[in-house]
């Protein structure tokens, strides 16, 4: 235990200097997810008219949440490990006594640390824009969204992961997540809030894990918590589901793995 | 002029052979583009279902700028992604130094180099939901033949904006992400630019000048965008194509070369 709490401190310092020496170009990733607040415009204009149940001000809310619990569950982990696979770069880390997966957490979880003030820079820019809606979300309702958000990272990383280990039986794993990524992007709540999805499509978009890994961590955020139960059950089950199959690929693709190129 | 046609030929046909050893993925891009068109679809409908319209404009003329979106999308994933996204390996390889001693422009060269034929099925689809969307607004092919011109500019705009980002590699050399950032705004152009708050459209006129990329070429083809915007479109188109080429010379000042 004393260890593996070792190993994780080591990795996550030594990852994060790794990630704090590109701040360039983590701003532009940071920039890069403009998408929610774009949508933002559309749908705060949409709204003027009362045509749909939400407010202005609650859309404004809404997508900076949104905004915010992407740039803290963006994952990449697919195209290094595709890379690493083909490259046959994986081997020397097969010989060391971590999982390999460990090295990709924590070089996520630290990148997450150097990109939070520039998002909240760039959230506080759209505050100016739209002063009246800044608010605070309550104690209980931010303890359990910084939660989701932890929860729906962990999950979105073992799914991607799950993928990437698709790496082993074929060049081209990453279209597995292209794929993935847009449903991801149409059935997490990107586009709208899901209230505002006709009833059927939410029916059948709540059974799937995207709504919980967007929707769900930002209605907490931003006070208006739906079924709060419900949400973090699914994100573990999903996480389990994910899980078993993951070890269960990787223990096949590892005997599969001819270390190309190494 | 003859010789730069020859070397384009060579190049696309070269390109095209080595891609199409890859016949599998066709199936898949053609997949994961169908699945994009469904989740636009879907994205236009959430704001239409409950008789909301952006001003002005109706159900099926949200559609032609949708496709509009649609068809620059595949342009940028046949031409732009796969030449542009590339410099910034020369750079930082240094095998720059071989495309800037061959007797031939070294923008044209890096511009051209490649052609991806899998942005095709975005192209199809774009033209699909255009035509759908004209015929029922009963538009003629004069119309579309109308629209060409802007896209066009549109489509030179485009090229002109990420060739200078991606030639902003000399200086930096590690952020190939930056065109990530143009992608990301560029997403404002699935939607005319009515339907945005009023400081989104300036920004998105005339900071990163998404409205003349789908919003007038669609304007154009609906009869109702007017001469002053095709006007303001073409200006826009050349002088960034100017620019961009004189950026590049700038740009190619500071070019020390490396690993070599």
């Amino acid at each position: 235990m004393q260890k593996a709490l070792k190993v994780a401190r080591v990795m996550l310092s030594v990852y994060y200097a790794y990630m704090v020496e590109y701040r360039a170009e983590l701003v532009f990733w940071v920039l890069s997810g403009t998408f929610p607040l774009i949508l933002m415009g559309l749908w705060v204009e949409a709204a003027q008219g009362d045509q749909f149940d939400l407010s202005p001000t609650d859309l404004v809310r809404y997508f900076l949440a949104v905004f915010l619990v992407r740039q803290f569950t963006v994952v990449w982990v697919i195209w290094e490990f595709e890379r690493e696979v083909v490259e046959g770069r994986l081997s020397p880390y097969l010989l060391q006594p971590v999982d390999p997966a460990w090295r990709h957490f924590f070089s996520h979880v630290s990148e997450r640390f150097a990109r939070l003030p520039f998002a909240f820079l760039l959230v506080g820019l759209f505050l100016l824009l739209y002063p009246y809606a800044a608010w605070w979300p309550r104690l209980d309702n931010l303890l359990l969204g910084l939660l989701a958000i932890a929860l729906a990272f962990c999950l979105r990383f073992l799914m991607q992961y799950t993928f990437a280990l698709a790496a082993f039986w074929t060049e081209r794993a990453s279209a597995l997540e292209q794929f993935w990524f847009l449903l991801y992007t149409f059935l997490s709540g990107m586009v709208a809030p899901l209230s505002l999805f006709p009833d059927a499509v939410r029916e059948v978009v709540l059974w799937t894990p995207f709504p919980y890994l967007i929707y769900f961590p930002a209605s907490l955020l931003i006070n208006r918590p739906e079924d709060v139960g419900r949400g973090f059950a699914a994100m573990i089950l999903w996480s389990a589901l994910f899980w078993a199959l993951n070890r269960w690929l990787w223990r096949r693709g590892l005997r599969q793995y001819s270390g190309m190129g190494a | 002029m003859e010789r730069y046609w020859k070397v384009l030929r060579l190049f696309w046909s070269t390109a095209i052979a080595a891609e199409l050893e890859y016949r599998l993925n066709f199936l898949v891009t053609a997949l994961i583009s169908l699945g994009g068109l469904a989740g636009s679809l879907f994205g236009l409908f959430l704001f239409y279902r409950t008789g909301y319209e952006f001003e002005g404009w109706s159900w099926e003329a949200a559609l032609l700028v949708l496709g509009l979106f649609t068809v620059l999308q595949g342009f940028s994933a046949m031409v732009l992604i796969p030449n542009l996204n590339k410099i910034v390996n020369q750079v930082q390889q240094g095998t720059l130094d071989f495309v800037l001693l061959k007797p031939i422009s070294s923008q044209f060269w890096l511009s051209t180099r490649i052609i991806s034929p899998w942005g095709l099925p975005d192209v199809v689809f774009g033209l699909v939901m255009i035509g759908y969307g004209g015929s029922r607004l009963g538009l003629g092919w004069a119309d579309y033949g109308l629209a060409i011109l802007p896209l066009a500019l549109g489509a030179i705009t485009l090229y002109s904006l990420w060739f200078m980002l991606g030639a902003t590699s000399i200086w930096f050399v590690k952020i190939y992400n930056v065109t990530e950032v143009l992608r990301g705004l560029l997403e404002a152009g699935r939607f005319p630019i009515a339907a945005y708050p009023v400081a989104y459209r300036a920004f998105f006129t005339f900071v990163v000048p998404v409205a003349f990329l789908t919003t007038v070429p669609a304007q154009t083809m609906l009869g109702q965008g007017g001469r002053g915007w095709l006007l303001a479109s073409t200006l826009l188109a050349l002088v960034l194509l100017v620019v961009a080429n004189r950026f590049w010379r700038f740009a190619l000042r500071f070019y020390t070369s490396a690993s070599s």
